[in-house]
């Protein structure tokens, strides 16, 4: 057993940092403060193929795997949760869902610029009637000669106002329900009858926009429907498990700049004539964060190593919704801690311990709520003993 | 066109410690950085490949780990890297480094451009580029914040203390660059992923470069270094509590029993 990363890992983790460092972290403050979508960032980071990291070099990608993608999340969630949910959003789940299930005529056309960063992906699942049981939605997409004919509409989508290409799930057959009936199509957002509709005020990630999408009368090519026909929520549940691992990764970038913000905090602020990290509650506080940062590590990288040598029965399943569990749920946790040893520091605007609190927040809902991980999880494990669970 | 560029790989100075007991740098768990004037480099080689084409051969004398450096000089756009790494050239000052650097660059051939940095963060000495150029018997222009080659001449504007000094030579020439001339580029994701995995170093031996046994490595170096040491941390100074008059009082009376009033 080997733990250590790879050289290139630690070459392309290193770029990462000096990236985040001087062209993310500057404006991380004001992007949140003004709900400004950072195209400036995006730009440069598709220069450096930041906007396809784990999709294969052939396809426009950077060729560095989930490990490689993971180490991005990682890195740019300890400067900027928006940025990080601007690319994360593309790249794991809006491309992924072409890149998993696409023919390679649809990964020519459309992975490869979004690979490249030249066009934005979103995915769009969720609707007001659909969120964690995903399996209701009511878009529907009805055949018409060479063309499907969509209708209804997405909410709460990431990307939804500035994608190119929207990887969008549709009922095609209300009889067969999610088993047969949903279907994936690639939408191009200059398609007839596409629409974006409300964008969203958030608490936190506000760097990156949410909107509301609409389908009416949108006409798409029957060479954009993704996948297999009738097995949309296959795909759909497919590229969400990929996109949990490396949710995973940003909860532990996040969780490590809480702990590292609170232990400089801790040896610097003076109070009785020590530094409050002289005192066991702090102390308490800093190697709880450790303790948890560390098993999330080992937990993601694991997973990652994984999916990067095609480990992905139920097994991956089950391990990349503890991803996603563990590190919205640690995320949150450092990030309060942190607000604690800041004391009134941490509450106020003027310091990031205030916007890492509420970018975290959002963690444990998206992406399929933790508790639906947990469902997944536990299912996962009773089939293990014969007791297959609806 | 074909331009080595010098590489010299190097502690990161900004987060090496000094061990307050001996007083010698801790090393250990320090990273390993390509030496960023050597990246200012590279980068004016990158700039000339973008806007002529040029094949770009990097080269360093180190230990078998300067090889990630080497690397990461592919990463950012390099064709060729070559490692000398033998433990016939260890111990070598900037003269014996020089000529080291000079045997391989003579065996590269066929050069018409040889970059450094202006000098390395781990010794500041701004010997080797000059020294190479010597070895080589290349015109050589240092401190260089611009350059341009056409018609087989670079003019280069050299940064002085007092001003700017614009030289013309005549290719092939020796020129070491300073850090205000670019800003390096990063390198592409997928070009790190392919300088580990697609790419090679190549690794050559003092047998291979057909050096001289008496002028490289501890053999070659007309200097030794001795001893390294910091200069002892400045004791203390003292506080002198009280209303305002008595502390004056105080330091005037310090001050008298000094001697210096």
């Amino acid at each position: 057993m080997d733990f250590t990363f790879p050289k290139e890992y630690e070459l392309l983790r290193r770029m990462i940092r000096e990236f985040a460092e001087k062209e993310v972290a500057p404006i991380a403050e004001e992007i949140d403060r003004n709900e400004r979508v950072p195209m400036e960032t995006i730009k440069k980071a598709a220069k450096l193929g930041l906007m396809g990291m784990p999709f294969p070099q052939k396809y426009g990608g950077a060729g560095a795997g989930e490990t490689g993608y993971c180490i991005l999340m990682e890195e740019m969630n300890k400067v900027c949760g928006s940025t990080a949910t601007v690319i994360g959003a593309h790249t794991g789940i809006g491309a992924m869902a072409i890149y998993l299930d696409g023919t390679d005529a649809q990964k020519q056309k459309y992975l490869v610029p979004l690979a490249k960063g030249e066009l934005i992906a979103a995915f769009a699942l969720t609707e007001a009637n659909a969120g964690s049981d995903a399996a209701a939605i009511q878009t529907r997409a009805v055949r018409d000669g060479n063309e499907f004919v969509l209708n209804g509409s997405k909410i709460w989508i990431t990307n939804g106002d500035i994608a190119d290409v929207i990887s969008v799930f549709a009922v095609t057959d209300p009889a067969l329900g999610a088993r047969g009936g949903v279907s994936a199509f690639i939408v191009e957002k200059g398609f007839p009858g596409f629409k974006v509709g409300h964008k969203e005020e958030k608490m936190g990630i506000r760097g990156s926009s949410t909107a509301e999408l609409f389908f009416e009368d949108c006409r798409v090519p029957a060479d954009n429907v993704l996948g297999i026909f009738g097995a949309g929520f296959l795909t759909a549940m497919k590229t969400l498990d990929v996109g949990r691992i490396s949710l995973g990764a940003g909860g532990l970038g996040a969780s490590q700049q809480a702990l590292k913000m609170s232990m400089e905090f801790a040896k610097s602020r003076y109070q009785f004539g020590a530094p409050i990290a002289a005192k066991q509650a702090i102390q308490w506080m800093i190697a709880d964060m450790a303790i948890e940062i560390e098993a999330l590590r080992s937990l993601v990288y694991r997973t990652a190593w994984m999916m990067d040598s095609g480990n992905t029965g139920r097994d991956f399943s089950t391990m990349a919704a503890m991803c996603k569990v563990l590190g919205s749920e640690v995320a949150c946790r450092a990030a309060d801690a942190a607000v604690q040893i800041h004391g009134g520091m941490g509450y106020m605007k003027s310091y990031p311990i205030e916007r890492m609190y509420r970018d975290a927040r959002i963690t444990r809902i998206f992406e399929g709520t933790n508790e639906i991980q947990r469902e997944v999880i536990a299912k996962n494990l009773f089939r293990t003993v014969g007791l297959k669970l609806r | 066109m074909k331009i080595v560029v010098m590489i010299k790989q190097v502690p990161d100075t900004t987060e090496v410690r000094l061990d307050p007991k001996t007083g010698t740098l801790i090393r250990e768990g320090v990273p390993s950085i390509i030496n960023p004037e050597d990246k200012n480099a590279l980068e004016e080689a990158l700039k000339l490949k973008e806007s002529q084409g040029a094949h770009i051969v990097v080269l360093s004398m180190g230990p078998p780990q300067a090889e990630d450096a080497l690397r990461e000089a592919l990463a950012m756009g390099a064709d060729e890297a070559i490692l000398l790494t033998d433990r016939a050239f260890a111990g070598a000052d900037t003269w014996a480094t020089a000529a080291t650097l000079g045997y391989a660059v003579k065996k590269i051939g066929d050069y018409d451009l040889v970059l450094a940095g202006r000098q390395a963060i781990d010794g500041d000495t701004a010997q080797v580029g000059p020294q190479l150029a010597e070895f080589l018997k290349l015109p050589q222009v240092t401190y260089v914040r611009e350059m341009t080659v056409a018609d087989g001449k670079v003019r280069a504007r050299r940064a002085l203390e007092d001003g700017y000094e614009d030289i013309e030579a005549p290719l092939p020439a020796l020129l070491t660059i300073i850090k205000e001339a670019n800003t390096p580029r990063y390198p592409h994701a997928g070009a790190i992923i392919n300088a580990y995995r697609e790419q090679k170093v190549t690794q050559w031996k003092i047998a291979d470069v057909e050096a001289n046994p008496e002028s490289v490595g501890l053999k070659g170096s007309p200097t030794q270094v001795k001893r390294s040491f910091s200069p002892p941390p400045k004791e203390p100074g003292q506080i002198l509590k009280g209303s305002p008059p008595e502390a004056a009082k105080d330091l005037v009376a310090i001050l008298r029993q000094k001697n210096i009033v």
